[in-house]
């Protein structure tokens, strides 16, 4: 880590180190040499000094790269953050890069994989998100042996606490298992990462996996190991992984702490990237299979039934349920006791129709109260048995609704009437009375059976709305996310088609015609449906399949809509089968659309709001152009006018005062001569019209030319040239690159004080030269580091010569222009540097040899004229920035 | 001093530049004729008979290229180039159309006289020099001889070429195209690696510091000069 920041800072970028565990180590603390360290922050706390991050005065310096040590660190009481990956998370945010260490134990979603191996449970774990958001993961691999061996030499603890640690946890067996895990983990995220790469380079497609993984939990304690479970299967599929727990009306009764494990398991989810979803139902195992329906979910996880096998034989084990009603979702069964997963093939559904017949079953229900009216006639009271069927008409009316509800109350009472009314029909008048009293009481029955059952519908309605409004809000949460069109156009898309289970396509204008923009596979797109799409746009009706308009399309059309204008179409193509979307769904279809409008627009916005933002930059740069000509183009005029004037018209008689005259105005019109060659260089370096002249070009000649053209200015400086005799000749335009050199070594002549030597390097690193001009002066202040290539920058400082703030400008759009790099750093022991970077295009392998060392006559000698042809020479023109 | 001096035509359409031009030159003794167009520049040209032009490459009816290609028809007057920065390709065509040498504006007047004095004596003298000498530097052309303080540099025959090129010219501003056509002939045109590598090989023979040569001076974008080291 601190190789690589050391690398990050010669590159030039601002490196500080927030915080780094040296454990007393000489070799470290060598490392860290050099690197501006920022003090920790000391926190007493129950008498004892704990020495943290200082947060504060890191994002104050705003490095632009922090070193933090042990990303897994628990803060001390009294940060602002319980974690340190916290504090990493907000240098993040204030667009700070860090650099940080991890080890592989304290990775959340494999921290019970690790338990399991070395038997000890790491407390400290960091969430996965956070090492899938880095840009880059560096394993540090060490064979265990060697890693015992250094822990023998005090290497990586400090010495007293070493033996500890190796007896608890280093044991051979403990390192090569973590060891596995660890370059399992990453590789699976290098997998993962070239995936994303491939489907971010291949629009359209390959349309993101279907795959949709819902872990189901309880208040069990088996439901931590679930959600870890999930996590690995969903990364592994590259899945969307949802976690779902039912609140049934038991919920309402669980002891506190099994709450609380409820909600502590959905923040795990949450932490390991998890969408979490609390449902209201009465039975877990229905709402879990309507869920998983409703969202098009492939695979469901649950763990095994804690309960008593005698309570599951009673009331059944929510796993079965959900196994006979999955239909073709596979079910995933993780047992308590070692984590194994059991896959049960798509269990067919048991009763096919279960729920289709219910005047069926309601007839049996009667004949079940006729039966056991039969049982018990004669030994309970009549009015017993009429309760009997009353209980039967409530029960279906609970169950199955109104309809067979009453059919039950009319055939109870048919049933009454022959099985127990008196014997062959005979009935006296109190007998009638008595049937109106029986027919009363099952009408009773059937009112309070249909309103219960009419309660239940209402639920049914809430909880479908709820469904909708989760999946509104799911949506809405993602766009929100994002100012990415096209990651707003894919979560549109993806979520359409998840939750109505339809082809989609967005329309976006793009000049005069509208284009497909996104389009799901299988969505019918064909001239006739562009052409019914164009129609909404332009008249901001729905059209096609389902309304008035055109509905012979195979897809309905709908404009998508904002207060102001419509920014597009969206296109669902209808279900083959299956039914029509109902009033709900076509309102959560239509809510959908305007989200997404909405998005679109404002993304639309955005980018408006940036151009103005570039557009006033200009005028900005405008007007400090103006000022600084009127001031510097008039301070020397002045000068110049003054001392001709002097001498024309008030002839000093001194001969040294004249001479000082003409040597003011001599000097003044050089300065105005030098403004006005910048101004005009970098007018031309603006407007693009500058042409490369590329051709090899010599290193050594470069700074030669350079020097001589400082002229009078470099004649009593000591200026140290170092070139590596090993450079190949660079592809350049050599008065440009020399102009871009004058000015870096202008600016260091202006900057440093006379009797300090400028010292110049040229050197072959990697595949493009390096040229550095340092000089011993102030140095730029911390936070300018990047702003002196600005124009009209200037350091303040005393003695410091006037310049117009151009020159670092222009060199920096003159080495833009041929495609290299130009950066500024301080020196460790003061003073500025300012270094450029050209590519060289290296030879053909048909070419000449590489020039050997030490052998100035092999420098070039023979190698193919790469530069000097016409066909590879930069056609860009130069562009600064 | 009479109408004795050397005759120079000075063609530039600026009244401030003949102006100047005119006040200095005229007080070091030389013969000023103006000319403000291309033009009445080649007119009289044909009519004064002038031992130097100086020519400004920004003319309102005629480009300083051209007059000098025009000029270079009957006439062998060195051309002395007036131009701004930024103009290096029509720069390159004038020296390369027979001009001898360049001045970029502005410039001093101590640096117009000796580059006027090195055309001249370059136009006085055509024949080959024996001897060329610039500081410890010295070209013996007759008997192929290079040494410096006197000791002497073995080169190559490329690099021999080249410094005597340089040498022959000496002063004056030599474009990458006149090197390459003069040292390695016509069809060379593209060379410019070749001429880089052998003029740092010649200046690591040569030069004390070649990293900041004292010699062979680089005209960045131009060319080369050997410089007259007094």
């Amino acid at each position: 880590m601190l190789l690589a920041a050391r690398e990050a800072q010669s590159e030039g970028r601002g490196v500080a180190i927030a915080y780094v565990e040296t454990h007393g180590r000489a070799e470290t603390e060598a490392l860290v040499h050099g690197f501006t360290i920022i003090p920790r922050w000391k926190i007493a706390y129950r008498g004892v000094t704990l020495e943290e991050m200082d947060l504060d005065t890191v994002l104050g310096e705003h490095p632009d790269l922090a070193v933090v040590d042990e990303l897994a660190h628990t803060n001390a009481p009294g940060c602002r953050h319980a974690r340190r990956y916290q504090d990493v998370e907000e240098l993040l945010e204030t667009g700070i890069d860090v650099y940080t260490t991890l080890n592989v134990q304290h990775i959340e979603s494999l921290n019970d994989v690790v338990a399991q191996i070395t038997g000890i449970t790491v407390r400290e774990t960091v969430p996965d998100q956070i090492l899938e958001q880095a840009d880059e993961v560096g394993l540090v691999d060490l064979p265990p042996d060697e890693l015992i061996q250094r822990l023998h030499e005090g290497k990586v603890y400090v010495p007293e606490q070493a033996s500890r640690a190796i007896d608890k946890f280093f044991r051979p067996g403990n390192l090569t298992a973590l060891r596995e895990i660890a370059l399992r983990y990453l590789a699976g995220q290098v997998d993962h990462q070239m995936r994303a790469y491939m489907e971010s380079h291949a629009i359209p497609g390959p349309w993101p996996a279907g795959e949709r993984v819902v872990v189901c939990i309880d208040a069990d304690p088996l439901a931590e190991r679930l959600v870890r479970t999930g996590r690995r299967m969903a990364a592994g599929l590259d899945a969307e992984w949802i976690v779902l727990h039912v609140e049934t009306p038991e919920y309402a009764t669980l002891p506190e702490a099994a709450r609380d494990r409820i909600a502590r398991t959905l923040r795990l989810a949450e932490e390991l990237g998890a969408r979490t979803v609390s449902l209201p139902g009465t039975k877990a195992s229905e709402e879990i299979i309507r869920y998983a329906r409703a969202q098009n979910v492939s695979k469901i996880l649950v763990g095994v039934s804690h309960h008593p096998r005698w309570i599951q034989l009673i009331h059944g084990s929510v796993v079965d349920r959900i196994m006979r009603a999955a239909g073709d979702i596979d079910v995933y069964v993780i047992s308590a006791a070692r984590e194994r997963q059991h896959t049960t093939e798509p269990a067919a559904p048991e009763w096919p129709g279960l729920f289709s017949k219910p005047y069926l079953y309601s007839a049996a229900v009667v004949a079940v109260a006729v039966v056991i009216g039969a049982l018990v006639h004669g030994v309970w009271a009549q009015a017993n048995v009429t309760m009997l069927f009353l209980l039967a008409v409530v029960v279906t009316a609970l169950q199955w609704g109104r309809g067979p509800a009453t059919l039950v109350a009319a055939v109870s009472l048919a049933a009454f009437a022959v099985f127990f009314g008196p014997p062959s029909f005979t009935y006296t008048m109190a007998d009638t009375q008595y049937l109106v009293t029986v027919a009363a009481l099952l009408f009773v029955g059937l009112v309070i059976g249909t309103l219960a059952s009419r309660t239940r519908e209402q639920a049914q309605a809430a909880r479908s709305r709820e469904g909708y409004m989760a999946a509104l809000h799911a949506l809405s949460g993602e766009l929100a996310a994002t100012n990415d069109l096209d990651a707003i156009l894919q979560a549109v898309g993806r979520h359409i088609a998840a939750t109505f289970g339809r082809s989609v396509a967005i329309f976006l204008p793009k000049g005069e015609t509208l284009e497909p923009r996104l389009m799901t596979p299988g969505f019918p797109l064909t001239e006739n449906e562009r052409a019914v799409a164009d129609w909404v746009f332009r008249h901001g009706h729905s059209a096609g399949y389902g309304t008035d308009t055109v509905p012979a399309a195979a897809a309905r059309y709908m404009p998508l809509k904002t207060a102001q204008r419509i920014v597009g179409v969206l296109g669902v193509q209808p279900a083959a089968s299956g039914p029509r979307l109902n009033p709900e769904q076509r309102r959560l279809l239509d809510a959908f659309a305007s989200q997404a409008a909405l998005a679109i627009e404002r993304v639309e916005l955005a980018e408006e709001a940036r151009r103005g933002d570039i557009a006033r930059e200009t005028e900005r740069l405008q007007t400090a152009l103006l000022n600084s000509i009127s001031h510097d183009l008039r301070t020397p005029l002045a000068s110049i006018t003054g001392a001709l004037t002097t001498l024309a018209d008030h002839p000093p008689a001194d001969e040294p005062v004249r001479r000082e005259l003409l040597q003011n105005a001599r000097e003044q019109a050089e300065r105005l001569n030098h403004l006005v060659g910048s101004l005009l260089d970098m007018n031309r370096l603006e407007a693009g019209t500058l042409r490369l002249r590329t051709e090899p070009g010599d290193v050594e000649d470069l700074i030669g030319a350079s020097i001589a053209q400082l002229g009078e200015a470099v004649q009593h400086r000591e200026i140290r040239v170092s070139v590596d005799p090993k450079l190949p000749l660079v592809p350049m335009d050599f008065a440009l690159v020399t102009q871009a050199l004058v000015n870096m070594l202008d600016n260091a002549l202006r900057y440093s004080p006379p009797d300090a030597p400028i010292e110049i390097t040229a050197r072959l690193v990697g595949n493009e030269v390096q040229i550095r001009v340092e000089d011993r002066g102030p140095g730029v202040p911390p936070g300018d580091v990047a702003r002196i290539f600005d124009k009209f920058y200037r350091i303040q400082h005393d003695g410091a010569g006037h310049g117009a703030g151009l020159g670092l400008a222009i060199s920096h759009g003159i080495i833009d222009a041929h495609g290299g790099r130009i950066w500024a750093a301080n020196r460790p022991d003061g003073g500025a540097i300012v270094a450029f970077a050209l590519p060289v295009r290296l030879p053909e392998p048909s070419g000449g040899l590489p020039p050997q060392a030490g052998d100035p006559d092999a420098r070039g000698a023979g190698r193919p004229a790469a530069g000097g042809d016409r066909a590879s020479q930069w056609a860009t023109p130069g562009r600064a920035s | 001093m009479g109408d004795t001096g050397p005759r120079v035509l000075v063609i530039d359409d600026e009244l401030a530049i003949r102006r100047f031009l005119r006040a200095s030159l005229s007080a070091q003794g030389y013969q000023l004729f103006e000319a403000a167009s291309a033009r009445e520049g080649l007119d009289a040209a044909a009519t004064v008979r002038p031992d130097l032009i100086i020519l400004d490459l920004g003319l309102p009816d005629l480009d300083g290229v051209e007059v000098t290609r025009r000029l270079r028809e009957w006439s062998k007057v060195p051309v002395l180039i007036l131009s701004v920065r930024g103009r290096d390709e029509e720069k390159i065509a004038a020296l390369d159309a027979g001009a001898d040498d360049y001045l970029t504006k502005p410039f001093s007047i101590g640096e117009l006289l000796a580059r006027m004095r090195v055309a001249m004596r370059h136009a006085a003298q055509p024949a080959d020099e024996p001897v060329v000498t610039a500081g410890d530097l010295t070209v013996d052309v007759a008997r192929r001889l290079v040494t410096v303080g006197g000791r002497e540099i073995a080169l190559t025959p490329v690099e021999y070429t080249l410094l005597k090129t340089l040498a022959l010219h000496a002063g004056r501003v030599m474009t990458h195209g006149q090197l390459l056509r003069e040292v390695w002939g016509p069809g060379y045109d593209q060379g410019g690696n070749l001429l880089r590598v052998n003029i740092s090989k010649l200046r690591h023979k040569v030069e004390p510091d070649p990293a900041r040569p004292h010699y062979i001076v680089t005209e960045p974008g131009v060319g080369y000069r050997l410089r007259m080291v007094t």
